[in-house]
This record gives structure tokens, C-alpha cells and sequence, in this order.
């Protein structure tokens, strides 16, 4: 399945973002949007989500327009994980997790037996399954990040969008979520995710998308595209290139 | 559910069953709980009766139609505020937020000013606050913005803000000798004139929009997340919002046109609620019913005995609410830090 954007003018109401943006996510591969702040990643990702109109060109989602999907159709298809929050109530991880499953039953209907295996299924899938009855508000917040991305999982999709997921984590959950996402690409889903790190792109993308100012300035194998000349264009400042002379992996350093 | 919600549900059923002993029970005309048991088994299977008529007279008419308005309000009010609590992602928020209240209380003492009956009054207050509720809606979705919720909560505060003014000006022009008295003790809110012809226009639409918000109760947990979170959930935000206002709107529209204003009984009861059962709106919606329809029971009880008066429901409600209200903001507090 194929969530493909051509070219998308994308904003809100009172002023444009971006113009004429292509951008396309295959399922079984990881697509990490770069740029700094301002630049458009998070209205891009709210965009291909179908939560902000595009303000003109056009979404396809598996040959059909996204647009022609219903809310719940989309969810089903689509997951979103929004950045780590602690919410205004004190629901159980279980909970949350089940709230992933929304579009799977009608509107009035309790969670089935399936519900709950799914969501029990997702919680072990994540490790996560001790905390089942845990207040979501009193857990860690490399374990919040996980019981998002199982609420994601939870909901069946093919496609997962992450907007920042590694920002408020600490290092050693920064690592373990990003071999999460390479396993969620593994089993057949498309990931989508905006990040801060050029670091993680490498660690955790097939491609990069570089984005600043609301236009992209390049696209492709993060190994091809993720280089000191085209960071230090797109963030305007000095990137030092590292690389281990062992395993040949490739580090930037900011300034 | 790891957590067993069952004692949390018998404590709201104990306090459902011992504000109705005591509703029927406790007063001027003390009733003995034989007596009660006597007359209700009679009345539920056709026999006659073998307490005196006395008795009979004030469980049946006098104290029947009051402890069933109290119940069934004060449910009403308990799951609108929990239902809105939710959809507002706020614990502070009261089924009067917009303006459903303040609506009403203008209809109402239109409807005295003009010297109507006390049906047409109720019929105001009624039409009062659903117009009040979808003006506020009408205008906070004109308005486009990021955060609808916010616009809502805000159009809302200013509206009332005005209808507020305009039953100042009534009060201001109303007889002071006759019809200012009933205003007053109308906007206090009282359950003092409940009679068997009152429950059922109270009964319609609370039944109507408590069945909607308990149908829509395993939605809530998703309706409590961001906007764009829970449309991501395959929620149709949008649909859902007006379901739910809506359904919380009638439910506290017909209390209010019944018994007046009786305020903090829906900010109070849904926390009450939820140190019982857990925040799961799937359980607390229920549980803030049950609970709803004790609380109420146990307030009107003691506006009716505590002195030679009654004294108002709202006044009683805002004394305990207001120490109550404080506590949650320090509890609040605590977290934040």
C-alpha cells in the first residue's frame, strides 16, 4: 500500500506553509521528515494524516483519494502518534491502549474479547504489559512514548505517523524506540516520523525528507541524502561529519 | 479492568438507598421505615394500604414527587457534568459552562415578570437554556480556530455574561414585592414545589439525554484527548461534540426548569465519582449517576430539616461546594509542581 502526497500546498486557514510537495511512504519502510522548526514537518504529517486540509493538490492512500476515506475507514489505515503528553485525566495504560481500538467497533459498543486481546497483544508486543493498570500519568516518559505507539499499533494500520517521538526521551529509550520503529517496518507497516536528530534518521529511516521553509530541498536513502554539505544548507549552521572507522557508521555533530 | 469497580459502584448504591430512606423518611412528619416499606409494597402491587392516610399521604404525594425529581436532577446533573468534564478536558468544568444555566434562569424570570404560570415559567426556562447553549455553539463554530474547545468554553463565559445583565434588568423592573421574591427563590433553586405533574417533563428529556450520554459513555476516554488525537482515532469529533452538548443540555435544561438553579452538584458529584470507580468514563458515567441521584437526595434532605425554613438547594450545594472546589484546586497544585 502506497500514501503518496503530489504536490501538496499545505497551512491553515490564514497563511500557507508549504507548496508543491511530493512526498510519498511505501508500507515496510520508514520515512523521517527533517528541517528546522517552522519548516512545515508537523503541518506536513497533520496533512498526509488527513487532519489539516491540503490547500490544494492532491492525497492518495492505497489508489483512492484520502479524502473519499471516512474518519473511521482512515483510522483504520492510518495511526497517529501524537507527541508525549500527560493527559487530563488518570487512565490506566489499558485504557489508552484500548482507545486505539475506537474505529473498531460502532459508536456505542463496549470493547470486545478481540479488543482486548489486541490490546493485550500490543502491550507485550512493547514490554509493557506490567503496567497494564498503571495510571498513564504516573509512568515514565520513555514508557508513555511506548503506550502511544501501542495505542497506534492497536488500531491495525498499515501506516504509522510519529511526530517527534524521541523528543522528551532520555538516551537509552531514545535507542529502544528507534529499534522499535525499525521493527514495526520489519512486520509490513509504513512509518512516518519527524524528527530533530539527523542521528536518528540514520539509525531508524529508509529515506530522509529534508524540508525547510516550507519547500524540499532533498529526498532520498538516508545514506545518499543525510550529508554534512545538505545538513549545513538545511539548518544554516555548521555539522561536523563522524564516522566509526570499525562499522562505518556515520554520526553528525551540530556547531 | 484490573481494578475491581464493584466497591466503588455499592458505595454510590448505599448512598442512593440511604438518601432515599431518609428523603422519605426524615422531616416534620417523621415516617417509620415499616410505615414506608408498608405503603410502597401496597402501591407497587395494587393492595390497600394499612398505615394511616397521614402517612400514606406524605410518602405518596408530598414526598414521592420530591425524592424522584431530587433523584432523577440530580443524576441529571451529575452525568452532564461528567460527560462534559470529559469532552472539555477539564475536572473544573460544570454542566453549566455554556450557559445552559444562565439561559434558563433569563427564561424563567421572563416568564415571572410576565406573570405566566408556573408551566409556561418551566416552558421558558426550558427554551431558555437550549437557545442560550446553541447560541454559544453557533457562535464558537463561526469563529475558526485551532483549539474549538477553548473558543466554545470562552463563548460561553461571555454569553452568560450577558444573559446575566439581562436578568439583572428584569430583577431591576420586576414588582419588588411579588414577583422579585419568586425570582430570587427560583435562581436559588429549590425542589420545594416538585409535584407529580413536574415529573414528567422533567422525566422526558433527562431519560432522553442520559440514555444518549451513557450510550456514548465508552467514547468519552477518546472524546477527552486532544482534538486532532482522537479524530486520528477514527472519532468523528466534530458529530460526537454536538451528540454529547446536546444530550447534556436537555438533561440540565429540564432540571433547571424544575427546581431552579442548583449549581456544583455536577462539578461535585463526577469527582466524588471518580475517587470511587477511577476516571474510565465507561464506569464513571454510571457511578456519577447512581451517586448524582444520592447526593441530591441527602442535599434536599437537609434544606428541609436543617431549619425552620427551607433553605435554598443552591445556597446548601454552594456551601459545600465552594470548600470542595478549593480542595481540587490545592490537589491541583500538588501535580502541577
Amino acid at each position: 500500500m502506497k500514501l503518496e502526497g503530489r504536490d501538496l500546498t499545505i497551512g491553515y486557514s490564514d497563511h500557507v506553509v508549504g507548496r508543491g510537495l511530493d512526498v510519498a511512504l511505501e508500507t515496510g519502510e520508514v520515512l523521517a521528515l527533517l528541517g528546522p522548526n517552522g519548516g512545515g514537518k508537523t503541518t506536513l504529517l497533520k496533512t498526509l494524516l488527513g487532519l489539516i486540509k491540503a490547500k490544494a493538490g492532491d492525497i492518495q492512500l492505497g489508489g483512492k483519494s484520502l479524502g473519499a476515506y471516512s474518519i473511521r475507514e482512515r483510522a483504520r489505515i492510518i495511526a497517529y502518534v501524537p507527541q508525549v503528553h500527560i493527559g487530563t485525566f488518570a487512565f490506566t495504560v489499558e485504557a489508552v491502549v484500548l482507545m486505539g481500538r475506537s474505529a473498531h467497533g460502532n459508536l456505542f459498543s463496549a470493547p470486545s474479547a478481540r479488543d482486548r486481546a489486541v490490546t493485550q497483544a500490543v502491550l507485550e508486543r512493547f514490554g509493557i504489559a506490567r503496567l497494564a493498570s498503571r495510571p498513564y500519568t504516573q509512568i515514565s516518559g520513555g514508557e508513555r512514548q511506548l503506550v502511544l505507539l501501542a495505542r497506534a499499533l492497536a488500531q491495525e494500520p498499515q501506516f504509522i505517523v510519529l511526530d517527534e517521538p524521541t523528543a522528551s526521551l532520555d538516551f537509552g529509550n531514545q535507542g529502544k524506540l528507534m529499534r522499535e520503529i525499525r521493527a514495526l517496518a520489519q512486520s509490513g507497516h509504513g512509518v512516518l516520523l519527524t524528527t530533530h536528530d539527523p542521528n536518528h534518521a540514520l539509525r531508524a529511516a529508509d529515506r530522509a525528507y529534508l524540508l525547510r521553509e516550507g519547500a524540499r530541498i532533498a529526498e532520498g536513502p538516508v545514506g545518499e541524502v543525510l550529508e554534512r554539505a545538505q545538513l549545513e544548507a538545511l539548518y544554516g549552521a555548521p555539522v561536523e561529519r563522524l564516522t566509526d572507522p570499525q562499522t562505518g557508521a556515520a554520526a553528525f555533530l551540530p556547531g | 479492568m484490573s481494578r475491581s469497580a464493584a466497591p466503588g459502584f455499592a458505595v454510590a448504591t448505599f448512598v442512593l438507598i440511604a438518601g432515599l430512606l431518609l428523603a422519605f423518611t426524615v422531616g416534620r412528619y417523621p415516617v417509620s421505615l415499616g410505615d414506608l416499606a408498608n405503603v410502597l409494597f401496597a402501591k407497587a402491587t395494587g393492595h390497600a394500604p394499612t398505615a394511616p392516610a397521614a402517612v400514606q399521604s406524605v410518602i405518596l404525594d408530598v414526598r414521592g414527587p420530591r425524592v424522584l425529581a431530587a433523584a432523577l436532577i440530580g443524576a441529571a446533573l451529575a452525568v452532564a457534568g461528567t460527560a462534559f468534564q470529559g469532552l472539555f478536558r477539564n475536572p473544573l468544568v460544570s454542566p453549566d459552562i455554556l450557559g445552559a444555566s444562565s439561559g434558563a434562569a433569563l427564561g424563567a424570570v421572563l416568564g415571572i415578570y410576565f406573570s405566566l404560570g408556573i408551566f409556561a415559567i418551566q416552558a421558558f426556562a426550558f427554551a431558555g437554556g437550549l437557545i442560550a447553549v446553541a447560541a454559544v455553539y453557533a457562535i464558537g463554530s463561526l469563529v475558526r480556530a485551532r483549539d474549538p474547545i477553548l473558543v466554545l468554553v470562552l463563548t460561553g463565559v461571555v454569553v452568560g455574561a450577558l444573559l446575566g445583565a439581562g436578568v439583572g434588568l428584569v430583577k431591576y423592573l420586576a414588582d419588588p414585592y411579588n414577583q422579585l421574591p419568586a425570582m430570587t427563590f427560583w435562581l436559588l433553586g429549590s425542589l420545594s414545589a416538585a409535584s407529580v405533574s413536574d415529573l414528567l417533563p422533567l422525566f422526558g428529556p433527562v431519560a432522553v439525554g442520559a440514555a444518549v450520554l451513557i450510550a456514548l459513555r465508552w467514547r468519552m476516554n477518546a472524546m477527552s484527548l486532544p482534538e486532532e488525537e482522537a479524530r486520528a482515532l477514527g472519532l468523528a469529533t466534530g458529530a460526537l461534540r454536538i451528540a454529547i452538548v446536546a444530550a447534556a443540555t436537555l438533561v440540565t435544561s429540564a432540571s433547571v426548569a424544575t427546581a431552579g438553579i442548583i449549581g456544583w452538584v455536577g462539578l461535585v458529584v463526577p469527582h466524588l465519582a471518580r475517587s470511587l470507580v477511577g476516571p474510565d468514563f465507561a464506569r464513571l458515567v454510571p457511578a456519577a449517576a447512581i451517586l448524582g441521584g444520592g447526593y441530591l437526595l441527602l442535599i434536599d434532605t437537609l434544606a428541609r430539616t436543617l431549619a425552620q425554613i427551607e433553605i435554598p438547594l443552591g445556597i446548601l450545594t454552594a456551601v459545600i461546594g465552594t470548600p470542595f472546589f478549593i480542595w481540587l484546586l490545592a490537589g491541583m497544585q500538588r501535580n502541577w509542581s
